[in-house]
Parts: C-alpha cells; sequence; structure tokens
C-alpha cells in the first residue's frame, strides 16, 4: 500500500543473533536504578491495556523492602481478539523472561511466575523447556532467581492483576480494593509486580537498544512500538508490530477489506470506532493500549456484535459488585428487549446512562470498560439496534 | 481410575499444604478425569483444612474446573465475535451432528463433551476450538468427522 | 500515630493514617450510606453504595475501601453521586423479590430503607432476578431464600471471619454469581452450627430464622393444651429493642405480663433452669477434678468445657469429635427445663404431660435445632416443643395488639420462675463461668467468692479469649483434695475463638480446668435470635443491662435458689442423681469436619 502514513516496526519480532540471554547479561553490567531511569526513560506504558508507566512500577517495586518480592508475567490474555501474547510465548519467550529476570535484577526479587491462561495449556511444554534453558544462564550470571509457571483456569477477569493475585493464592478471582497496591502488598502480601507478557518483552528490548532509539518510534505521547492482534474482516489477520500514533484510516487502509464499517480497539472493553470516525481516530490516544482490534465489514450486523460482547462481559463478570454483576446484565437483555420492541428506542440511552455510571461506580476494569464499546457501538449505530 | 488422594499429595508437595494449592490441586484432577467429583471436594478440603464450601465456591468460579461428569474428551468451541464471523455456528452444528449430542451435553459413552468458551486467542486463525487441551484451528464442518474420529481411534 | 489533612464537604479534618473516608466522615456527623459494609467484619467493598467523590477522579470511590489521605477533597453528596447511589440501588431491586408486604424482614431491610431514600422506580429497569428459586427450609434453624440475596456477602464473612465455620461462599460468576452452600446442598446436609450469625447480618430477608410462632399461637389457642412459656435470660435485655425501646433497657416485667396476656397457661424463667445448670455442673466439675487429682482417672477429660451453647455444641461435634469428652454432659438450661417441665412440673400441677406444650423464647437459632435433637425427649415426650426467637416473641406480642409500653410489670409464675443473679448472668459471655465460680468456690470453701459484690470481673468483658486464676484456700474438708489448688478457667465466645481453645485442647496444651465457651460473639446476648441489627456497642450495651440485672436481684447464688433447693429435695434428690442423670444430662455424637 502506498500513501499510508502507518509505520511498520521491527522492535519485539527483530531478530538478531546473540547468544542467549545476552541482553540480560549485558544490562547486569549495569547500575540497577540507571536500567530503571532507562525503562521510564524510554516512556514505555504496560502493554496489558492499562497503559501504566512500565519503569515508574519498577520503581516503586525497586523501593519496596524484604526478601520475599515476585515477579508475575500476566499471560492470562483474555481479552477477546487478542493473541499476540500467544506469539510471543511461542516465538520469542527468551525475550519475555529476559524482561521478568531483569526485573527481578532491578527489584531485587526471586521468584517470577509466568501465569498463563488455561487456554494455552498447549504451549506449557515449550516454555518449560526454555524455563531450563533460562535456568543455566541465570546461574552463570549468578542471577537469584526462578521461574515457575502458574496455569489459569478459565476467568477473564483474571487478567486484572488482583484477581490474578487471588487466583494465585487459591481463591475466586475477585479483584481487591486497591490501595493497597499490589507494588506494597500481592501475592501473599508481598511486593509483587505485575507487568504484561509483551511489556517484558519490550524491556529487553529497550535495554537492547537503549531508551533513545526506543523513543524514536511513536509518537511524543506514546513511545515506542506495539503488538496489534489484527482479527475479522482481513485478509492480513495476524499480528502486526506497528508505531504507535497512526490513524485509523490509515490502518484500515493497510488493513481493511475495503468494505470496513467499523473497527474495535482495544478488544471488547474496547472502543468501537465508526467509519466516519476513522479520520479523527488515533489509535493509543483515548483509547487503550492492549492492541486487539477487530474490523467488522458492512455484511456484520453491530446488534449481534454488541450482543456478543454484553454475554461475554454478563458471563466474566466476576460477579462481586454491584453496578458490573447487575449492569451487564440489564445491558444485555436491555438491548434485546429494544430490539423486540418490548421497550422504546429512548431505553437505549436509559441503557448508555446505566454503562456510565457502571464507569464510575465499578470495582474493577471489566465493569468500568463495559461503556467503552456500549456507548459506541449505541451511539453510532442506533439503526441496527433497533430494526 | 484417578487416584484423586495422590494428586492432592503430589501438588500439596509442591505448593504447600494451604490454600495456594487448591487451584492445582483442582486442576490436576479435571487432568485425570475432566471433572471435579463432590466427593473429591471433600477430600480436598480434608486434605487442606478448609471448608467444603470454600472449596465449591473456588471450583465453581472457574470456567475450566468442571464439577459435573465430562467425557474423556472436553470439546471448547470458541464463540468469540471473530470466530463467529467465521463460521463458528456451523462448526458447532456439525459437532452437534457427529457426536449426536446438542451443546452443553456429553456423549452417552461419556466419551466427548461439547462446550462453548469465551475467546481462545486463536482469533486470526478460527472458527477455533480446543479438544482437551490441544487447539483446532480454521475448522470446517468437514474437517469436523475426520477430528472426532481421531479422537475415537486414539481410545483403542 | 500519624495524622493526615483532609477535605469531606469542604470542612477540613484530621484523622490518623490508616482511616477509610466512611469512618472520617462519621467524625464531622456525616452518615455515609453502605450495604456490605459491617463494622464486625473485614472491609468489602463490594456493594458500591458508599461512594463518593474524589476531586480530580472522574471515578467515584468506595469510601469504606478507601484510605483518606491528605489533601483529599472529598465529597459526599452531589448529584453525581446522588445518581450513581441511585442506579446501583436500582439494580440491586432489579435482581431483587420485591415482594417486601410479605417478607419477614420488612420494615427492617437495609435495602428497602434505601431503595426508599432514593425514591428507586422499580420499573426503570428489567427484572434479572431468576424465575423459580426455592427457598430452603431443610433446617431446624435456618431458612434460606436466594431471591432476596443482595450477594453482599455479609453471611459468607460471619461465617468465616466471626465464626471460621465456613459454611457459606459465593460460588460461580456473573449472572451465575450466588451465595451457596457446599454444593448448594440444603442447610441440613452441611457442616453449619445453626448459630444464626449470618441471619444477623444480613441486610435483607435472604437468611432468616425457621419460624414456628404460627405453631404456638395455635397452641395456645387450644383449650386441650397446657402452654408453657420460657425465656432465656438475654431476651428481657433486648426484647425492648422490638418495641421501640432504647437499647438496653430491661423489660423483663413487661415481658412476663405480654407473656401471659398473650394467653401462655404459665411464663416461667430459663433462668431458674440456668440456676440448675450449675449444681449440676459445678458438681460435675468437682466430680472431674476429684476424679483426676485424687484418683489419677485419666479416662476424665480436663479442661471441662461448658454444654449449654448448641451452636458451639454442633461446632464441636463437627470440627473436633474426638474431644468430645470434654464437654460437660450437662443439658443447656433449656433443655433441662424442658425435660422438667414434663415430668416435675407436670406432677406438682396435676397435668397430664401429653398435654402440655413447651415452648422456649431464646436469643438463639441454634435452639430450634437443639430442641429437635433426637435424644432431646427424656421426659417421654419432646422436652422442648417449640423454640421461638426473641424477635418472633416481638412479633407476637405485636400480633396480640399489645400496648406492650404501658404494661404493668408481672412476676414469673412458679414452680420453675424464680432466679438468682447467677442465673440471669448466662446471657453475657462469662456469665456461665461467674455463676458457676460462685457457687462451686461456695460449696468446696463454704464461703462466698472474695470479689466485691460477688462480680467477678475476671471473666467479664468482651476480648474474645479471657482466662482467670482463682486459689482455693480454707476448704472444707470434704473438698479437701482441692486445697491450694489453682482453678484456672477461661472464657471463650464465638466460634473462631471457640477453635482456639480446641486447638489448644488437642493439642494438649490447655492448662484450664473449666472453659466456657459461648457460640455467638458476645455471649447469648449477641445470639443468632436477637434484634437486627447487632454490632460491639449494642452487645455491650445488653451485657450492661445483664449485669444490672443480677445486681438487683436479691439472691445472686444458684444454690440458693429456694426452688432450686425444692426441686431437689422433692424430686430430683441429689446432683448428679438418678433422676438428674436420666433428665438432665446428655450424649453427643460425632459428625463430619468437611
Amino acid at each position: 500500500m502506498s500513501n499510508t502514513k502507518l509505520k511498520k516496526a521491527d522492535i519485539i519480532f527483530s531478530s538478531y543473533s546473540v547468544a542467549p540471554y545476552e541482553i540480560l547479561k549485558l544490562t547486569m553490567n549495569k547500575d540497577k536504578t540507571e536500567v530503571i531511569n532507562e525503562i521510564l526513560d524510554s516512556g514505555l506504558r504496560g502493554r496489558g491495556g492499562a497503559g501504566f508507566p512500565t519503569g515508574l512500577k519498577w520503581k516503586f517495586m525497586a523501593s519496596e523492602q524484604g526478601e520475599e518480592k515476585y515477579i508475575i508475567c500476566n499471560a492470562d490474555e483474555g481479552e477477546p481478539g487478542t493473541f499476540k501474547d500467544r506469539k510471543l510465548l511461542v516465538e520469542v519467550p527468551r525475550k519475555v523472561i529476559s524482561g521478568m529476570a531483569i526485573a527481578a535484577w532491578t527489584t531485587n526479587s526471586k521468584l517470577g511466575i509466568i501465569y498463563l491462561r488455561a487456554e494455552y495449556n498447549y504451549l506449557i511444554p515449550a516454555l518449560k523447556k526454555e524455563i531450563e534453558v533460562f535456568d543455566e544462564y541465570a546461574e552463570k550470571f549468578g542471577l537469584d532467581f526462578k521461574v515457575e509457571i502458574f496455569s489459569g483456569a478459565g476467568a477473564y477477569v483474571c487478567g486484572e492483576e488482583t484477581a490474578l493475585i487471588e487466583s494465585m493464592e487459591g481463591k475466586r478471582g475477585e479483584p481487591r480494593n486497591k490501595p493497597p497496591f499490589p507494588i506494597n502488598s500481592g501475592y501473599l502480601g508481598k511486593p509483587t509486580l505485575v507487568n504484561n507478557v509483551e511489556t517484558f518483552a519490550s524491556v529487553s528490548m529497550v535495554c537492547r537498544y537503549g531508551s533513545e532509539k526506543y523513543k524514536s518510534y511513536g509518537t511524543d505521547d506514546q513511545h515506542g512500538s506495539k503488538l496489534f492482534s489484527l482479527s475479522g474482516d482481513s485478509p492480513k489477520e495476524g499480528v502486526h508490530e506497528l508505531e504507535l500514533g497512526m490513524k485509523i484510516s490509515d490502518f484500515v487502509e493497510e488493513f481493511g477489506d475495503g468494505d470496513t464499517k467499523a473497527v474495535q480497539i482495544g478488544g471488547v472493553a474496547g472502543f468501537c470506532i465508526p467509519r466516519k470516525d476513522f479520520d479523527k481516530t488515533i489509535i493509543g490516544e483515548g483509547n487503550t493500549t492492549g492492541g486487539a482490534t477487530m474490523i467488522f465489514n458492512s455484511t456484520r450486523s453491530m446488534y449481534n456484535v454488541l450482543h456478543n460482547y454484553l454475554e461475554f462481559f454478563a458471563e466474566e463478570s466476576c460477579g462481586q459488585c454491584t453496578p458490573c454483576r447487575v449492569g451487564t446484565q440489564q445491558l444485555l437483555k436491555g438491548i434485546e428487549a429494544v430490539k423486540a420492541g418490548d421497550k422504546p428506542e429512548s431505553y437505549l440511552d436509559d441503557l448508555v446512562k446505566l454503562s456510565k455510571t457502571m464507569k464510575i461506580t465499578s470495582k474493577c476494569g471489566l465493569g468500568q470498560s463495559v461503556t467503552n464499546s456500549f456507548a459506541s457501538i449505541v451511539k453510532n449505530y442506533k439503526e441496527e439496534m433497533l430494526y | 481410575m484417578a487416584d484423586v488422594a495422590k494428586i492432592i499429595e503430589t501438588k500439596v508437595e509442591q505448593y504447600g499444604k494451604d490454600r495456594k494449592a487448591l487451584i492445582p490441586i483442582l486442576q490436576g484432577i479435571v487432568a485425570e478425569k475432566n471433572y471435579v467429583a463432590k466427593c473429591d471436594m471433600v477430600e480436598i478440603a480434608r486434605c487442606l483444612d478448609i471448608s467444603a464450601a470454600d472449596v465449591y465456591g473456588t471450583a465453581s468460579f472457574y470456567s475450566f474446573i468442571e464439577d459435573t461428569e465430562k467425557g474423556k474428551y472436553v470439546i471448547r468451541v470458541c464463540r468469540s465475535i471473530t470466530c463467529e464471523m467465521k463460521g463458528k455456528n456451523k462448526i458447532l452444528k456439525a459437532l452437534e451432528k457427529e457426536l449426536r449430542i446438542k451443546l452443553g451435553e456429553t456423549t452417552h459413552d461419556k466419551k466427548f463433551s461439547l462446550l462453548e468458551t469465551n475467546c481462545l486467542g486463536l482469533c486470526d486463525v478460527g472458527p477455533a476450538m480446543l479438544v482437551n487441551n490441544e487447539p483446532y484451528t480454521q475448522l470446517t464442518p468437514e474437517m469436523i468427522p475426520v477430528i472426532i474420529r481421531e479422537h475415537r481411534i486414539k481410545e483403542n | 500515630m500519624s495524622t493526615i489533612k483532609l477535605k469531606i464537604d469542604g470542612q477540613t479534618i484530621e484523622v490518623e493514617k490508616g482511616t477509610t473516608i466512611l469512618d472520617a466522615a462519621k467524625k464531622i456527623n456525616v452518615n455515609i450510606p453502605t450495604l456490605c459494609h459491617h463494622e464486625d467484619l473485614c472491609v468489602s467493598g463490594n456493594c458500591r453504595i458508599c461512594v463518593v467523590e474524589v476531586a480530580g477522579r472522574d471515578r467515584l470511590e468506595a469510601s469504606c475501601a478507601t484510605p483518606a489521605e491528605n489533601g483529599m477533597d472529598i465529597l459526599t453528596n452531589s448529584a453525581k453521586i446522588r445518581n450513581a447511589r441511585k442506579d446501583v440501588v436500582s439494580l440491586l431491586v432489579s435482581e431483587h423479590n420485591t415482594q417486601c408486604t410479605t417478607c419477614y424482614r420488612n420494615t427492617n431491610c437495609e435495602l428497602q430503607d434505601l431503595a426508599a431514600e432514593y425514591n428507586v422506580d422499580g420499573d426503570r429497569y428489567l427484572s434479572v432476578l431468576k424465575p423459580n428459586i426455592e427457598v430452603d427450609k431443610s433446617s431446624w434453624s435456618i431458612e434460606k431464600d436466594d431471591s432476596k440475596c443482595i450477594r453482599c456477602q455479609r453471611c459468607v464473612r460471619t461465617c468465616a471471619e466471626l465464626q471460621h465455620v465456613n459454611a457459606l461462599t459465593a460460588s460461580h460468576k456473573g449472572s451465575e454469581m450466588k451465595i451457596s452452600t457446599f454444593m448448594d446442598l440444603p442447610f441440613n446436609e452441611v457442616v453449619c452450627t445453626n448459630c444464626g450469625q449470618c441471619v444477623n447480618r444480613c441486610p435483607t430477608g435472604a437468611l432468616t430464622e425457621r419460624r414456628y410462632f404460627d405453631d404456638v399461637w395455635e397452641a395456645i389457642g387450644d383449650p386441650s393444651k397446657h402452654v408453657v412459656m420460657n425465656t432465656a435470660p438475654s431476651v428481657r435485655v433486648a426484647l425492648g429493642e422490638m418495641l421501640g425501646y432504647e437499647v438496653g433497657t430491661r423489660v423483663t416485667g413487661k415481658m412476663v405480663t405480654a407473656m401471659k396476656k398473650m394467653g401462655a397457661d404459665s411464663v416461667l424463667d430459663t433462668d431458674f433452669s440456668a440456676d440448675l445448670t450449675i449444681i449440676e455442673e459445678g458438681h460435675e466439675l468437682l466430680t472431674r477434678l476429684k476424679k483426676v487429682l485424687v484418683d489419677g482417672d485419666s479416662s476424665i477429660k480436663l479442661p471441662m468445657i461448658t454444654s449449654c451453647s448448641p451452636g458451639w455444641v454442633k461446632f464441636i461435634e463437627h470440627m473436633f469429635p474426638e474431644y468430645l469428652g470434654h464437654l460437660s454432659t450437662c443439658k443447656s438450661p433449656q433443655q433441662m427445663f424442658g425435660a422438667l417441665t414434663k415430668t416435675y412440673y407436670a406432677d406438682k400441677k396435676g397435668l397430664d404431660a401429653k398435654d402440655i406444650v413447651s415452648v422456649a423464647i431464646m436469643p438463639c437459632a441454634a435452639k430450634k435445632y437443639e430442641a429437635n435433637r433426637p435424644e432431646m425427649n427424656d421426659s417421654g415426650y419432646r422436652d422442648i416443643d417449640a423454640g421461638l426467637t426473641t424477635r418472633e416473641l416481638g412479633l407476637m406480642i405485636k400480633q396480640a395488639g399489645l400496648n406492650f409500653q404501658n404494661l404493668e410489670d408481672s412476676n414469673f409464675d412458679s414452680i420453675m420462675g424464680e432466679s438468682t443473679g447467677a442465673g440471669v448472668i448466662f446471657g453475657a459471655t462469662g456469665g456461665v463461668m461467674e455463676a458457676a465460680l460462685r457457687t462451686a468456690y461456695a460449696l468446696v470453701t463454704g464461703r462466698s467468692v472474695p470479689f466485691e459484690n460477688l462480680n467477678i470481673t475476671a471473666v467479664r468483658g468482651t476480648e474474645g479469649i479471657r482466662a482467670a486464676s482463682i486459689k482455693i484456700e480454707n476448704c472444707l474438708p470434704e473438698w479437701s483434695f482441692l486445697e491450694g489448688v489453682d482453678l484456672n478457667v477461661a472464657v471463650a465466645h464465638g466460634l473462631k475463638n471457640a477453635r482456639i481453645i480446641m486447638d489448644e485442647v488437642a493439642a494438649g496444651k490447655s492448662n484450664y480446668h473449666f472453659i466456657e465457651v459461648m457460640g455467638c460473639p458476645g455471649g447469648c446476648i449477641g445470639g443468632g435470635g436477637q434484634p437486627i441489627p447487632t454490632n460491639a456497642e449494642i452487645r455491650a450495651k445488653r451485657i450492661e443491662a445483664i449485669y444490672e440485672e443480677d445486681m438487683s436481684k436479691p439472691i445472686r447464688m444458684s444454690h440458693e435458689n429456694p426452688e432450686i433447693v425444692k426441686v431437689y429435695d422433692e424430686f430430683l434428690k441429689e446432683p448428679l442423681g438418678e433422676k438428674s442423670h436420666h433428665l438432665l444430662h446428655t450424649h453427643y455424637r460425632k459428625r463430619n469436619r468437611y
């Protein structure tokens, strides 16, 4: 495609020939605080969707005292439309584990756990092999850091860091109240750093290339590259590494099938951008950074799409807090009622308002995010909700 | 027959004799029998010295911890929007036809259970499904009888 | 302790670090509404009713779960908050069985209060109440109606944190999330002690006691039946809360009048059999001490532990069945009362026991189960026909149209209506111990316990486990084997503390001779059948009232109760004698722990 402002990046999947864990070795020769500052300076943000500045998180973690500190790699990739972490774990597990090891070394943590969703159990044998390789090198480098795998058991909400921790502690995956934050009191009440798979892989690359080079990608606001999981009505489904900051219109031109009606960015917890807004919307600004992108063409019913999303939320809500547990059911039943003519068109406005209440009152990101897709789809595709 | 006590013992050795061993124990039992029975939960409660209600409350939370008997092969068809767009309903119909059961049911010979599941993370290669832990992607209705036959043969 | 400064509704206040916004607001007399929050329990933060605005944040914060921070600028009341809160309440209502008119908790329901306060429109959202929810009435004591559950998880936390029984759990997730017993089995098939603490903390009618007052009305209305009612000590200091009185008001006299006017043939006092329990249990303790200290009989178990709390009894049957030998074989005052009613009382009054309906009014949910334990029929009939809670009595008084506050006082009837201060203090944690010590000490030394006004304050209070030691000196000759012995006693309340006590016993590390265990926090005054709500302040006031009642009694030691003297003289003959063993003592059974 010519005339596109879409910029592909080749950071995370960049291939180069070095000895295993060479990046880790080189990083360990530096000063720990310097390394954390470099990550901070790079502007790298969490790649799981929440987008918290990684360097800042690591800084807090490093200042936590105590012998027992945990590094958790959040591989619970449950957001519909997301599969980049799967690809990372299959193709570049070494970069992921390196990132974890760098985290462990800079923050003086001794145990790392990869929380791997149950649906990815088939990745375990290969991962275990890579961990064995890592163990060898960790010993060589004198790094006291062990990596284990903990399997999830089928719960989208366990992608939320405190729910993930609850799950590791053998309990229901119900998100905790924050504060305290996991950095201060996480797994077993100890300082715990939770980062996404892609974040750890990105850290390895920041350490390899340096923050200046990393910053040269992306925009002033969002540095570096991001993996986008692309699926739906597109001839180029798969994982694409792109610089942040492109317009959706560029994205659609590159990846759409010529008949793109809507783009869902950020998974079902993200926003649905209608054709008319493609030109106005920039990926990474005002929307989430998880990178799950689903493309819908004009044959798709947005009512079906929304209904699918709401069924998902109503099932995966942990159920503890009122606005999410009941609100998701209300939104689902509500659009069904409007479609069936049992409730008037104006009821959709009531539902949008309700979704906004859910945003400001829900206990965790699940309930807080439902309004993103709900409001955007209802607003932009009202006709399809009615007929 | 799965020796539940042995499974519990192994997991307790690895994770300790406390609550944090619970989910690995449940997963261990599911790996053997594809579900956790009432008596298993009581046994777990006894070994970890927690209440049976606590075991149940935790087990019932997770979609991959079944508490009713399932077939040897649990088929989980992804029902995410993109898999649906790619034809998941046809795949489901093909499975229902081949297995002669409806969604949610288990075959009479207890070989197969048919369930739907949320996003498997195989969106770019859908429609997708898991058979126990094995992923099957880019499914077509024609592939279904072949896959099922493969598993029936595995039996013998 | 470091402090922090913050602004709430424009007012600057200083609070200790760690204070929640909810508690900080209380200091300036702002009551933020809550639902899942309960003072007795750990913070939950799941109902999302208590949300407040924090300047600079778009999202609202749960004030019960958010610690106040320096510089926070908080609004507790704004359009944004009210609209959000109204939505949340509306959602709860949409998930709820809104047939309030027929609900037991009608007019005393926290969801009702909020829905009314926020003028919620029940038709705003669709109903997501699941159809065909069956009410679990399998238990003698507790009733569970999931259609009224708001999933606040107070019951789960109560059973976990206060009672360490963990009979209830949140189960499933999403739209299927609910509060369940193990595998959603009926209550009578799971490990539950029937203590009813969950009922006390349920904000709605999802968990209530099984109710039998209609049966009692029927018996009262049946001319061929002779209805005997007995009331526990804790009822008289809490009943008033249901009838317009302040917490901690003693309404004994009016209570008796009311029950007479309701049509009971005889209104008697469980405190009488509390005194009786002391005689039997006191002698049992001394017998065990003799067997251990003099005879070296290793089959006799020490510490001896009280057995009048049926929630506690079921607890030890489930959790520590190998240690049942430690339980006193004495029945509870309720059951002793029942057994005597249909033998001694019937005899003395010239009645046929088969025509007697014995009704116990208790602060307790477990006593409903206790009354129906298969072995509780030593009189030849069911010893106690019906157990009612304080709450049910309050309801019956209202049903009878009595203007309670204007009733005159009356006295209990005889021959089982007299009691001492020792009998009344059974209601407070530490009361059984104190009553037992008053009598045992007097028996052994011929003197009263060496405490001012006989008040053994060492065993009083609300700390979970309290210990005391009394030196036995200058004994009467027949008790010389106790000369110089330091009698070590302990008191525990709440099953969490019962577990601690029993873990010590199981480990062989318990150095006590005698332990009082009450299943409910606070003792019986905090029982599962007492007026709702409950909190530490309410329980403290009820306890105060109990000790006031004790001081108001002319006789303060069980063995000096003339009716007690009479029942031994004319019927039982001697403590631990044959008649006592037959009617007043019982056995226990092993149950499953999981």
